[in-house]
């Protein structure tokens, strides 16, 4: 605060203090915890994971990013990232706009299905798919055994060499199903709060389905959607432990970039280890600015139509 | 759509026909990273030497039971380089990819390097721990693998055994003492051997780490022999991690042929003496006597003179039930 501003202040006012402020001492206080809090858990290990990468020199940090394996990490991440957004993208939307904008029979197991990879570990979600598509699951013992019932797609499958679970297909199913609510969790309480007037209201002036979605629907949900599919985003890429079921850890081929991170780590390269982690931490920083960004995008919007 | 259905099949044909190079995947268990790292270099360039053909090694490692389970669910190992022979037969039993008999296909029962648990302790040895007795006793503090999850855990507690049965003339119930006191002394139980060695050397944790004895030396390599010593107990186990193929895997890929070759190579007097480089102890005569001065001689009992072979050993101490499940409370 400056000199002028404490000059001008207000006499002092202790005792008329307004009801639902705390006095000065805890409001430090607790300021002073969160922030502590926040250094200690969040800043310090980012810190950590950045000193670490250049720990062995810029040099080393690039060697390691280059590294075919590690290039082989990025680029799979990226493939399931590719993906696994835009089909939760798809369905978020059309799942949202179902629930918000229709009444219909089981609405609610649908909400409660959806929120379902929230709810169960990640491992969990891998095993499903391990206990699905592995050579002792359903789908193995109707391709694998020694007489499948369906010899042709047995055959064809075999043929192809196109396998599902410990190979890419695996990966990007399990990245999938755990990153599935995060566009329609976004979607669905900002499309109930808009209501299904303006669809309507374009209904009745003549606008089709298509048109409607188009014009008026998506307009509204632009910003909602843009955060829903940052958030899948970071999560896509962030996986482990769905993923770390499904991937067979072959290096340079089913690895994606954490598991590579565990995989170097494991070497007792923890450089090279730190220096691919902070590959991720760099991610979690560009998604928290481009979180930051829509959300003021987001306020701006509604400012100026309030004012309106 | 027509078009588009025959643009695929074409492109599908061209990827299927550039893959020429030949393809392999050595589904392992953990400290064998580095060992394999070093062969697959050796065995491509042995391989191209002698057929012209260009042979590509991929490679996956993880807690020997762990992996054991991953090929039984599907992961396409040609051939299993795992820690113990238990884990192989689980894949034969389970999966029936290979045959029941497969340790007897290999000289020296499939293994083609042994190796032995021996202790690691921080440098100057502060709790002065010479042999299994030491790490019984009270404030000493264990580092050691789950047994349920990974082979050298299973190595460690059965040297353990065969050491409390050899000192306590063949007592089953002063031996299960012995284990219930060592396991007191266990403050984490990772799931892996390396998990165990980054517990110990890189966290800090533990006065003594039970480690294979190729895991010892390498961390002896990667964080400095100023920092740690390898103490050798006066009796140990006999460690033998075997190698098969996997004949459905390998028939289906058409690799049957240099899937053999891969093991067989590690026969062979370079096989052998990357080996014994990377600390295991070499079969070869040649490779054993220019690494003699890595391995102390101890007094090693093996699997089937003690315990009656593996399928016995899983099923007393280590199943659901067994002997470390009712000594072992966390």
């Amino acid at each position: 605060m400056t000199p002028a501003a404490t000059t001008f202040r207000a006499p002092p006012r202790a005792t008329h203090r307004h009801p639902t402020t705390e006095p000065p001492a805890v409001r430090r206080l607790l300021i002073g915890i969160a922030l502590g809090f926040m250094a200690l858990f969040l800043v310090l290990p980012l810190v950590f994971v950045f000193t670490q990468a250049f720990a062995k020199g810029i040099e080393f940090y690039f060697k390691t990013l280059g590294d075919a394996n590690a290039w082989n990490a990025i680029k799979l991440t990226l493939l399931a990232a590719a993906i696994a957004v835009p089909l939760n993208c798809v369905f978020g939307v059309c799942a949202a706009w179902a629930i918000a904008k229709f009444d219909f029979r089981g609405k609610n197991v649908l909400l409660t299905l959806i929120d379902l990879p929230f709810s169960v570990s990640p491992v969990i979600s891998g095993l499903i798919y391990v206990l699905v598509f592995g050579a002792q699951g359903w789908l193995g013992l109707y391709m694998n055994a020694d007489h499948p019932k369906f010899p042709w797609l047995a055959n064809w499958l075999n043929e192809h060499n196109i396998k599902i679970i410990f190979a890419v297909p695996g990966i990007v199913l399990a990245t999938i199903f755990v990153t599935f609510p995060f566009v329609a969790r976004e979607l669905i309480p900002l499309m109930q709060a808009q209501g299904r007037s303006e669809e309507e209201a374009a209904r009745v002036l003549g606008a089709s389905g298509w048109q409607t979605f188009w014009r008026v629907t998506v307009p509204n949900i632009k910003w909602g959607l843009l955060y829903g599919v940052i958030l899948c985003n970071a999560r896509a890429m962030g996986e482990f432990g769905a993923v770390s079921v499904v991937s067979g850890k072959i290096r340079g081929q089913t690895n994606t970039v954490p598991l590579h991170i565990e995989a170097l780590y494991d070497d007792y390269n923890f450089t090279g280890a730190f220096a691919v982690a902070s590959l991720l931490a760099f991610l979690a920083l560009i998604t928290l600015g481009l979180k930051t960004w829509v959300e003021h995008k987001n306020a701006a919007l509604k400012e100026i139509e309030v004012s309106k | 759509m027509k078009t588009l259905l025959k643009i695929l099949f074409t492109a599908l044909i061209a990827i299927s026909a550039n893959a020429k190079e030949i393809k392999l995947l050595n589904v392992s268990y953990d400290p064998t990273r580095e060992l394999y790292t070093e062969y697959n270099a050796a065995f491509t360039k042995h391989w191209k030497a002698k057929t012209g053909d260009n042979v590509v090694i991929s490679q996956s490692h993880g807690g020997s039971g762990k992996q054991a389970q991953s090929v039984v669910n599907g992961l396409e190992a040609d051939v299993v380089t795992l820690a113990l022979a238990y884990d192989i037969d689980a894949i034969a039993t389970q999966a029936r990819t290979l045959p029941a008999d497969w340790q007897k296909r290999l000289p020296n029962n499939s293994a083609p390097y042994a190796s032995t648990i021996v202790f690691l302790v921080r440098k100057g040895n502060p709790k002065q721990i010479k042999d299994w007795d030491d790490i019984v006793k009270k404030g000493v503090s264990v580092v050691t693998p789950n047994p349920k999850t990974s082979g050298g855990a299973r190595w460690t507690y059965l040297a353990a055994y065969a050491y409390a049965l050899d000192k306590n003339t063949k007592n089953d119930a002063a031996a299960r003492e012995f284990i219930k006191k060592l396991y007191k002394n266990v403050p984490v139980l990772d799931s892996g051997a390396r998990g165990s060695t980054v517990t110990f050397a890189q966290r800090g944790i533990g006065d003594v780490l039970l480690a294979w004895e190729n895991e010892a030396h390498l961390v002896l390599k990667e964080f400095g022999a100023d920092k740690f010593e390898i103490v050798t107990p006066s009796l140990s186990i006999l460690a033998e991690p075997p190698v098969s193929i996997v004949d459905k895997t390998v028939k289906r890929h058409g690799t049957t042929e240099v899937a053999k070759a891969y093991l067989d190579y590690l026969y062979s007097e370079e096989g052998q003496d990357i080996a014994g480089k990377n600390f295991y102890r070499p079969r070869s005569e040649k490779a054993a006597a220019k690494y003699a001065g890595n391995f102390a001689s101890l007094k090693l009992v093996t699997i089937d003179g003690e315990f009656g072979g593996w399928a016995k050993a899983q099923k007393t101490h280590f199943a659901d039930g067994g002997t470390f499940d009712q000594i072992f409370q966390p």
